[in-house]
């Protein structure tokens, strides 16, 4: 364009506010987080010492071993929800979306009650259900005849993490399944009925038919239990404690983070080395978000209909 | 339609399967509910039978109350998601028109800028943001929650909200450009109302979220007269673990207006999200 516009002041005025708040709430911090990670505090002053904390995180037994042990369990935790919860999501979101199924609307609200709740709700009424002095989980085994099965699930450090991860999926298996759900309502009937002239139904037309067309909404869920997974903290937190016991078998790198950038009980709070936690679960959300957008959404076909 | 699709045994089945995963998802909630108006007796004797004529207690309703300050907390967590709510549609909606409206240097840059909090969460920045929040003499104030939930809902809100503006005809505004309308009075008057649905699908999803977030009240706000509701009932139950009636009263509490809420705002937030408004 040649001839130089006047600014035109209203697009500014539109734009500022929400890009000032983004800006200094959530862009700055989040760099300054990375930048905090290379300073350590002497006596109250800050001193420079490039990758140091990066040396302690990894390289001092005491850090490393909480480290590896809270990203191991954080990779246990996303195992289970990506087996568990996307399949059973999967599943109802298949049933729920037959034509003429009566009562779809009411199992669909009903169903999606938990991923409402708060966390301190859903980890405590859990623990309450599971707990041997109450008695609940063990009587109702009882009455099936496998008592023998009962364990108290979360005083035990084999079974902690997984009755956790279980916990949350069944608080988040809404997600997915509304989202597939969605996404199978979209799929013409023209193409179902094709499939059926040509003998194709049930379950070989789910296999068949809807699960290529819904793969982008399953990867698009895969990405989301991942983000949401490594940030992780609150039900962990309400139903353990931050000290995520018993013997830190259930602490994943949020609960790891919060002890570490703000101190808990004895221990003080170390914002230096809280921030280079923060930046190792960047790179680690990063690197999965690259994996999803540049490896797996480019390479997935999409169908227009 | 053939009848394969119709076969009886397969409605049953699917029936099955839907009626045992309900139950299983409203299962917990039902126990807390029911367990929290009986006397502590009939909580351990039997845990499963609705509150009877002699079962039937509110003592740990008035624990809680005595104890708590519920409704302060209530109020603190009403405060900050209205608040939250109305600043991410405004901010939110501003940007969104003007990245869907104008042409101008940068405009695709921006949009990306702005999305990047769609996948990157907001609390890999704590460390900073707490500390920002000290330096500004804002912690524990309800103000410090609002920014944070703020900015944490505008990258969605933008990127929702800019896609149902470029389906407003561009007839409409330019008419109201005919007429003289400065581009504010557009925006207000003849965009806004517009993309009224998508706002409510906006502030539905950043609702539960906000409502219900843990973190942020723990680490910016955790101060008696600032606790949130969310924060409140973790806090009173860690202290009352023992007495099961006023944890059990304590978590209907806090189950019950989410619960109000969703039976509101449940037909919404469903059609929202399978409207694809989250592709």
């Amino acid at each position: 364009m040649a001839s130089r516009r006047p600014i035109r002041w209203h697009i500014v005025v539109f734009l500022a506010p929400a890009v000032l708040v983004y800006t200094a709430i959530m862009i700055f911090p989040l760099f300054n987080t990375l930048r905090l990670a290379l300073f350590t505090e002497v006596d109250n002053v800050r001193h420079f010492v490039g990758l140091e904390n990066f040396r302690t995180l990894f390289g001092d037994p005491r850090w490393s071993e909480s480290f590896w042990n809270a990203l191991g369990n954080n990779f246990w935790f996303f195992f289970i929800h990506m087996l568990v919860q996307n399949p059973i999501g999967i599943l109802l979101a298949a049933i729920l979306s037959h034509p003429r199924l009566r009562f779809a609307a009411l199992y669909r609200s009903a169903i999606f009650i938990p991923t409402i709740l708060s966390f301190v709700i859903v980890g405590f009424a859990w623990k309450l259900i599971l707990s041997p002095i109450w008695g609940i989980a063990p009587g109702m085994l009882d009455a099936v005849g496998l008592k023998f099965l009962y364990a108290p699930w979360l005083g035990k450090e084999e079974y902690a993490l997984t009755t956790l991860s279980l916990v949350s999926v069944w608080q988040f298996v809404g997600i997915p399944m509304m989202l597939i759900y969605a996404a199978l309502l979209t799929i013409p009937e023209e193409i179902l009925e094709a499939a059926e002239v040509e003998g194709i139904t049930g379950m070989s037309a789910f296999w068949k038919i809807k699960l290529p067309l819904i793969l982008p909404s399953i990867g698009i869920i895969s990405i989301l239990t991942f983000v949401g997974n490594f940030n992780a903290f609150d039900l962990i937190y309400a139903a353990q404690g931050a000290l995520a016991g018993p013997d830190f078998s259930t602490d994943i790198l949020g609960t790891f983070l919060y002890r570490t950038f703000f101190g808990f009980q004895l221990q003080l709070g170390d914002p230096h080395m809280g921030s280079a936690i923060a930046t190792a679960m960047f790179a680690i959300i990063l690197v999965g978000v690259c994996i999803y957008l540049f490896g797996i959404q480019t390479r997935m076909r999409r169908y227009q209909f | 339609m053939l009848k394969a699709r119709r076969n009886p045994v397969n409605v049953a089945a699917m029936h099955a399967v839907l009626i045992v995963y309900t139950l299983i998802a409203l299962f917990p909630v039902f126990v807390i509910l029911i367990n929290s108006f009986k006397t502590r007796k009939a909580i351990f004797r039997e845990p499963l039978s609705l509150p009877g004529a002699d079962s039937f207690s509110l003592i740990g309703y008035e624990t809680v109350l005595r104890q708590g300050d519920f409704f302060g907390y209530f109020q603190n967590s009403m405060i900050v998601t209205v608040a939250s709510l109305f600043f991410i549609l405004l901010f939110g909606a501003m940007a969104a028109f003007a990245l869907a409206e104008y042409r101008f240097k940068g405009n695709t840059l921006m949009g990306l800028y702005l999305a990047l909090g769609i996948m990157i969460p907001i609390r890999i920045g704590t460390v900073a943001i707490l500390e920002l929040m000290v330096s500004t003499g804002l912690v524990n104030t309800l103000m410090a929650l609002i920014l944070v939930y703020t900015a944490q809902g505008l990258p969605l809100a933008v990127f929702i909200l800019s896609e149902f503006m470029r389906g407003v005809s561009d007839d409409l505004k330019n008419a109201g450009r005919i007429d003289g309308l400065s581009e504010y009075v557009i925006f207000f008057r003849l965009v806004l109302p517009l993309v009224r649905p998508a706002m409510a699908t906006v502030a539905v999803f950043n609702m539960i979220p906000i409502w219900n977030d843990l973190w942020f009240p723990l680490i910016l706000a955790p101060a008696e007269e600032t606790k949130t509701l969310t924060l409140g009932s973790q806090v009173f139950i860690g202290q009352f673990v023992t007495d099961w009636n006023a944890v059990l009263s304590a978590l209907s509490m806090a189950i019950l207006p989410v619960l109000i809420l969703y039976v509101i705002f449940s037909r919404q937030l469903i059609r929202g999200i399978t409207s694809g408004a989250v592709k």
